[in-house]
């Protein structure tokens, strides 16, 4: 494997920045490893056939002497939500096979102002609705630690481009756990930034009131980076918070040194005990907790009375938001489109959504109208938004109390393919830590923690923060990274097994 | 269609008591449409664009797509719902109504459902004889329109039997703002002509302040209309409830809705005293026939699946935005109409009139551009609506106010006879220019130049010895003779008076 694609970003941009390297030869490096190694991984569902010539053109700017962003020349995979002009755009449906957009989402437009170099769009379970990218209509993706098991998801595509170093960064979004779950289950750092922090704009929407794009990489500062570069207010998404933001990177540059943690009050919810996770997962949580505790940190146990009923609550108010937003593909404007000869318009929609949708979409197509229905909306939808209420209160007033959350990132380690595909409740109850974060509207990264002793595969530890202290999570998560790698020896990705043959 | 069995309207009102609602959509006249950037072809300056060139991808229901509220609709929302004597809510949602039809690029409608902006209202509607009514307004709310479908190959462009259809999406994201009457009760046998009367109020509000070009023809202003009937109740029995109402939609104007009204009324009499039920329903008015029909049901029309629309914050305007919105209403159309009566001294009947004639406007633009309201009134009631009326246009689009008081003013200053002013009015409007210019042009000025009418005088009478003679007599009136020979000579171009003068000057000498 080349040198180059073992990088972090910063790295990566620093040797740009310094002319030691070209982003032609970064973008080559990164697309000839995922020649390599993606017919195993199946990370990418479009690889860019231009991002050379988009490399080049850095390249000759830079030479030229213009000012470039931090991150200018670096490669990026794109996860498939997002709409792009100069690739398909899937959401991982057969229903928009093909379909390109007339215009860039927010956070893609910026990462081409920055000069970011994308490589490709990555696989996802179809319009986010999964935690393993089994849902996906291409196929799944593959866990670069091992191939027979999942990458997370719905985002596996990003979390495992990353993990299997064919992407040094990657774009995700999040709405119970897309971005978090899959970094844990792939030794990756994924970040889901507060409500509003970063634009929907171009995000293909699942459930608008918990759906946030956010930075998927192998460090908390390329994380940081990239947050930087796609974050801020943006006019086209009117639920975009104008808030001025710091700077995300100098954050986790600032909490690598550690002091961050002298006085750090960590809360530890008092209702997700231990029993609900698997051994190694709740092993490595406890380990992290004590190594947060010798450098400085105060562990706080606090209550969240309600977190368990998030599950619930997010799995009427996630499909009754979806059942309206997956409405539009019906294929009059765009997408697939199946004639019924004599039909009427009704049944051509009709046909139409049933071919192109997958059973999962369906599924929570169906259970979303249900909830949605006269006569129903107080039992279901209304009851999930008092329990949303209650949860948000949960995190007030833990806050009250401590600086940050700690949780696991997900209750096991990745899970073999096949093993819950016929089980949603099974898979639903995958995102039992991340989905609170998402229905209080709050921050949360996730972090590699260390493997689990019983299967030697990846886990990760979740930070939560209140409400636009996005950069508070950038400062622990780095703070416990820089003392974990510290503990390894090296970064958690060194021991992943070696994809690619003799690459 | 099968004809409908209708009641005699005087009987059925004997019979039976209507009661009346009204929805009114108003398209407002915004820069950009209600959630997106694209141009809005509801203002005057983007009407008739090419099908689907004002779009953004917000209006196709594009994936990622995300509305933004036009801050401009929100205003004259507002602005609406106080001159409709509402209280403006401190914040309102928008929510989404589902339901599946090509023209909704979303499937859904971003449309204020439980907490409207404006609500609680009143407007006071004026009959064609002045009699006054408060209309009781329960809400206005804040909507987007849908697009637009063209219904291909079939022989009666509907979608029965139509081949394929066309959309267009530029209507589609359009601001409405809809308002929504509560029940109306004891409009009684002039419930039809009350119900074009609150059309033309809401329109006279809307143009007041400018916020639509509230043109029913091109859909800027759609009523929709409810009507019940009950039976009277004997004297001292309790009223009836309320009977079974229809909703009459596609009434494309004020004549139009009084037609349905009466139609509907007439139609569910018809049917309740043959012992019949009325079904609850959405009927089609039909202009041609001067019927309504019943509607096709939307498949699923009877859920809309209504939530809290989650990709907008709630609209919360300020205290001080609202104030100052209700500082700068305009004056209210019904009390207007009372100062500009009062301050031109005009009788009922001339004033209601022009309002009638929908130039109320014009003349008080005349007026204000000089000329005495009477003549105003005159000049606007009698030749321009006459030249209207035969060229089957709009009055106002003649000529303007300005133009009018100009010619006016020539008369005043003796330039012009009421004669020659109807032929340069004719120049005007015929785009030969302004008064003065049409004068100039067409040497239709009054000769007042003595030498040359006495020298056309001096003609006259001496090819007219006889007249002449008997003007000698003191036969004064002979000399009409004589002044018909010079104003022909002169081509009309003088001051009859003054040739009379001058005729009975020189037939002394």
């Amino acid at each position: 494997m080349s040198d180059i694609t073992r990088l972090t970003a910063a790295d990566l941009a620093a040797r740009l920045a310094a002319g030691e390297l070209s982003s032609v030869e970064a973008t080559r490096a990164h697309l000839e490893r995922i020649a390599a190694v993606d017919g195993d991984v199946h990370a990418f569902l479009h690889v860019s056939d231009h991002a050379l010539d988009v490399a080049a053109d850095i390249d000759r700017r830079r030479a030229a002497g213009e000012q470039l962003g931090a991150l200018a020349g670096v490669p990026l995979a794109i996860k498939d939500v997002l709409v792009t002009t100069d690739m398909p755009s899937t959401s991982g449906s057969k229903i928009l096979e093909g379909f390109i957009s007339p215009y860039d989402a927010t956070v893609v437009a910026r990462s081409r102002a920055a000069g970011l170099v994308p490589l490709g769009k990555t696989n996802m379970d179809e319009f986010a609705m999964g935690s393993s990218t089994e849902y996906s209509a291409y196929g799944p993706t593959h866990n670069p630690w091992d191939l027979e098991r999942i990458p997370g998801g719905s985002g596996g595509g990003s979390a495992a481009a990353v993990a299997a170093f064919e992407a040094p960064l990657a774009l995700g979004s999040d709405t119970g756990g897309s971005i978090r779950q899959p970094a844990h289950v792939t030794g990756t750092v994924g970040m889901k930034p507060t409500y509003g922090a970063v634009s929907r704009y171009g995000a293909i929407a699942l459930a608008s009131s918990l759906d946030q794009v956010g930075p998927v990489s192998r460090t908390v500062l390329d994380s940081a980076l990239l947050h930087d570069v796609i974050g801020g207010h943006d006019p086209n998404d009117a639920t975009s918070l104008e808030d001025p933001w710091p700077s995300f990177a100098a954050a986790a540059r600032e909490g690598a040194t550690g002091e961050v943690l002298k006085g750090l009050k960590v809360g530890v919810i008092r209702e997700l005990p231990d029993t609900g996770f698997q051994p190694g997962v709740a092993a490595s949580f406890r380990a992290s907790l004590a190594l947060l505790e010798a450098h400085g940190a105060e562990i706080v146990e606090i209550s969240a009375p309600h977190f368990e009923y998030g599950v619930a609550a997010y799995y009427l108010i996630l499909p009754a938001e979806a059942s309206s937003n997956l409405a539009k593909f019906d294929s009059v404007r765009f997408g697939l489109r199946v004639d019924v000869p004599g039909g009427t318009v009704e049944d051509v929609m009709a046909r139409s959504r049933e071919v192109g949708f997958g059973d999962e979409v369906k599924r929570r197509i169906i259970l979303g109208t249900y909830a949605l229905s006269a006569g129903y909306y107080d039992a279901y939808y209304g009851s999930a938004q008092k329990v949303r209420t209650l949860i948000q209160r949960d995190f007030d007033d833990a806050f009250a109390q401590v600086d940050v959350i700690a949780t696991p990132s997900a209750p096991t380690t990745a899970f073999r393919l096949g093993e819950k595909v016929d089980d949603p409740i099974q898979m639903y109850l995958n995102d039992v830590t991340t989905i609170p974060v998402n229905l209080a509207g709050v921050p949360g990264i996730s972090i590699p923690s260390g493997l689990a002793e019983e299967d030697g595969l990846p886990v990760g530890i979740q930070f939560v923060a209140p409400a636009r202290h996005d950069a508070r999570l950038y400062r622990v998560g780095a703070a416990l990274e820089a003392l974990l790698v510290d503990e390894w020896g090296g970064p958690l990705l060194d021991r992943a097994p070696r994809l690619g043959g003799n690459l | 269609m099968a004809k409908d069995a209708l009641m005699d309207f005087d009987e059925a009102l004997e019979r039976y008591e209507p009661v009346l609602g009204f929805e009114v959509h108003v398209e407002l006249n915004t820069e950009t449409k209600m959630f997106s950037a694209a141009a809005n072809p509801a203002h005057e300056r983007n009407h008739g664009a090419a099908p689907n060139t004002l779009v953004a991808p917000v209006d196709m229901g594009l994936p990622g797509s995300l509305p933004v509220v036009n801050e401009q609709a929100v205003r004259y929302s507002i602005s609406l719902g106080l001159a409709l004597g509402c209280e403006i809510a401190s914040s309102s949602r928008f929510a989404r109504k589902n339901y599946f039809y090509p023209d909704l690029g979303k499937n859904y409608q971003i449309s204020q459902y439980d907490e409207p902006i404006a609500f609680e209202g009143q407007v006071e509607v004026e009959l064609e004889d002045g009699t006054r009514f408060e209309i009781p307004i329960e809400r206005a709310h804040m909507e987007e329109d849908a697009g637009k479908l063209t219904h291909m190959g079939g022989a009666t462009g509907r979608i029965q039997g139509a081949e394929y259809s066309l959309v267009d999406y530029n209507r589609a994201g359009v601001p409405l703002v809809e308002i929504v009457t509560k029940p109306i009760y004891g409009a009684e046998h002039r419930a039809p002509e009350l119900a074009a009367a609150y059309v033309r109020a809401i329109r006279d509000i809307v143009i007041g302040l400018g916020i639509s070009e509230a043109r029913m023809e091109r859909g800027n202003l759609r009523c929709d209309a409810n009507v019940s009937i009950r039976p009277r109740a004997a004297a001292g029995e309790p009223a009836a409830p309320l009977g079974t109402r229809t909703e009459t939609k596609n009434v494309n104007s004020m004549r139009s809705v009084e037609r349905a009204v009466r139609y509907e009324i007439q139609r569910q009499a018809a049917i309740l005293a043959a012992g019949g039920t009325i079904t609850q329903e959405t009927r089609h008015w039909h202009e041609d026939t001067g019927r309504t029909s019943p509607g096709r049901p939307k498949s699923d029309a009877d859920d809309y699946r209504y939530f809290p629309e989650p990709d907008l914050l709630p609209v919360a305007p300020s205290v001080e935005l609202i104030e100052s919105l209700r500082a700068a209403l305009p004056e209210p159309p019904a009390v207007r109409r009372r100062r500009l009566k009062e301050s031109w001294g005009f009788a009922d009947i001339d004033f209601q009139g022009v309002v009638n004639a929908g130039l109320l406007n014009e003349v008080e633009a005349t007026v204000a551009a000089g000329a005495a309201p009477a003549a105003a009134r005159k000049w606007w009631m009698s030749e321009i609506s006459r030249v209207a009326n035969a060229e089957g246009v709009d009055a106002a689009s003649l000529v303007s106010p300005a133009s009018v008081a100009a010619l006016q003013q020539l008369v005043d200053a003796g330039t012009l006879t009421d004669k020659l002013a109807r032929q340069v009015l004719e120049g005007v409007i015929a785009g030969e220019g302004t008064p003065q210019e049409v004068v100039d042009a067409r040497g239709l000025a009054v000769v007042s130049d003595d030498g040359a009418l006495i020298a056309a005088i001096d003609e006259a009478l001496a090819a007219q010895p006889d007249v002449l003679a008997k003007i000698r007599d003191g036969k004064v009136q002979a000399a009409g003779a004589v002044i018909g020979a010079v104003m022909k000579a002169m081509r009309g171009q003088a001051d009859a008076a003054r040739v009379r003068e001058l005729v009975l000057e020189r037939a002394a000498q």
